[in-house]
């Protein structure tokens, strides 16, 4: 069990040296073009100077101010989209009815660009919060609700029917059983549209706002700032990544009894 | 005095052109503590019999049966292993096995102890706390038997649970059903495809034809009890074997011709 557990240790370290490995070689191939002048600085700035323009936004007092109002405004709309569309997931893989009357409006909705939505949820909402939120709603939510029916549709008939032949009623069936064997696919769904979350969120920054991280990436495009930009985006890359790890962790504390949350325990 | 009738029961799926026939006047019945194997080649509807037995499916007519009483519904008095592993992943061993008892609302001491009592009758003491995910096929299998069993059902049905797993675990979970069926004295109706398992489980075998699946014979196995895979060699149950051997080939010659 021991030497086990050292074997996966050992394995991990191995993981994380290689991911570690990924990262030196892109920054060595960025301090390669940029300190070697091999590309200009207005296309390429040095690792150096982006470090300088995010001290710069920190004494500004726009480096958190920024990244918290758009981690806010990530968060509820993500939420707004998830929070509705968990139980609409659920009863349209459920219930024909429900299909029919919803599946067509949703798979219909699904495939309107959201981009292209932002000028009429401005003029609607204005620049502020609201029209973040539902834009980020708007790219996620008509996703979320496809992946969670799905993943309660893949649920094992035979479980079902095993609980049913074990005494349960059709509501406990749902309760009892649909409901956790759904819970590691939901947790997948979640996961990804968080990602997506981010693509909307800075969509809408960039079109119109005037704080956060999009935001800040147009403005440094009007000034030519490129070191603002590539702070701006490392700043979303690792939010990104930080996200992902939470996520992942998530599953493990959430569904441990998951294939997914991975190591015999 | 037959704890499961089955009267005239026909299956027809579909409407119109679609419509297929699955099940043709099928009459059996299932004595107290008999274990009843039905047998038939694959597509004979074996398994959508023993889905109306369990209240799954509904029968297009005919009556079923249990201790006198119509079956309209699954309940927990027909307690089902399929073949393919039920066992809730997210609940532990001991949790699965008590299920059935929680929605009954039994407290959870008496809880424990019925479970503890089945998990050691299927052999797997120590293992109460363990997640499915680190069980193999056959233990999963014997915690589905454990599951059903702890709720005190009626009648055990069995549909092809040993059908995934490899040729020695089977043998070995076959002996192993065969001394909880005589120690827990249950009635159980099985589903197999399998000739061998069929002739050293039965009481008596029920031979299905291809579709639309009828009862053919009902073959009474007089090999005598306890049994163990050392009767596989005998000669009795050879001559049981050939015989629906022989039954079994006609059926699927005919069903190769239709195609």
């Amino acid at each position: 069990m021991l030497r086990e557990r050292a074997a996966i240790a050992k394995q991990f370290n191995k993981h994380r040296r290689l991911a570690l490995f990924s990262f030196i070689i892109i920054a060595s191939l960025w301090s390669l073009f940029s300190y070697g002048k091999l590309v200009g600085e207005l296309f390429l700035p040095t690792p150096g100077a982006v470090v300088v323009a995010i001290n710069e936004m920190y004494n500004e007092g726009i480096l958190f101010e920024y990244t918290l109002a758009s981690l806010y405004r990530v968060t509820v709309g993500w939420l707004m989209a998830v929070i509705v569309s968990i139980p609409l997931g659920i009863l349209i893989a459920t219930s024909k009815n429900a299909e029919a009357l919803f599946g067509p409006s949703i798979e219909f909705a699904r495939y309107l660009p959201v981009v292209a939505l932002v000028p009429l949820t401005v003029l609607y909402f204005g620049i502020g919060d609201m029209q973040k939120f539902v834009i980020i709603f708007l790219g996620t939510f008509f996703q979320l609700v496809l992946m969670v029916s799905d993943v309660v549709a893949n649920v094992s008939r035979d479980l079902m029917r095993a609980a049913a032949t074990l005494g349960a009623s059709k509501w406990q069936q749902y309760r009892l059983v649909l409901l956790p064997a759904s819970l590691p696919g939901i947790m997948d769904s979640l996961r990804i549209t968080i990602g997506w979350a981010w693509t909307y969120l800075v969509v809408a920054e960039l079109v119109a706002a005037n704080s956060g991280l999009g935001y800040m990436i147009l403005k440094a495009q009007r000034f030519l700032a490129t070191d603002r930009i590539f702070a701006g985006l490392i700043i979303i890359g690792i939010l990104g990544l930080l996200t992902d790890y939470f996520f992942k962790w998530m599953t493990k504390v959430v569904v441990p009894w998951s294939e997914k949350a991975g190591g015999k325990s | 005095m037959s704890r499961l009738k089955v009267s005239g029961v026909n299956k027809i799926f579909g409407n119109g052109a679609t419509k297929v026939q699955a099940l043709s006047n099928i009459n059996l019945n299932v004595a107290e503590n008999e274990l009843a194997v039905i047998v038939g080649p694959s597509g004979c509807g074996k398994s959508t019999l023993l889905n109306i037995v369990a209240g799954l499916e509904q029968a297009t007519n005919g009556l079923v049966r249990m201790n006198g009483v119509e079956i309209t519904n699954p309940g927990a008095d027909r307690g089902m292993v399929f073949q393919s592993y039920t066992l809730f992943p997210w609940l532990t061993v001991q949790k699965n096995v008590e299920f059935g008892l929680k929605i009954k609302g039994i407290s959870k001491k008496e809880r424990q102890g019925i479970s503890q009592r089945y998990i050691e009758l299927v052999g797997l003491k120590g293992f109460e706390d363990a997640l499915p995910k680190t069980l193999s096929g056959g233990m999963k299998q014997r915690v589905a038997i454990a599951r059903v069993l702890a709720n005190k059902p009626e009648m055990l049905l069995m549909d092809e649970p040993f059908g995934a797993l490899d040729a020695q675990t089977r043998v070995v979970m076959q002996e192993q059903l065969l001394r909880v069926w005589e120690k827990e004295q249950t009635t159980i109706l099985f589903i197999t495809h399998d000739i061998d398992e069929a002739v050293l489980l039965a009481d008596n075998i029920y031979v299905m034809s291809r579709r639309p699946g009828c009862i053919k014979e009902k073959i009474k196995v007089d090999i005598p009890r306890p049994r163990d895979h050392r009767v596989t060699v005998s000669p009795r149950f050879s001559e049981i074997k050939k015989e629906i051997m022989e039954m079994l080939w006609e059926e699927s010659q005919a069903a190769a011709m239709q195609r």
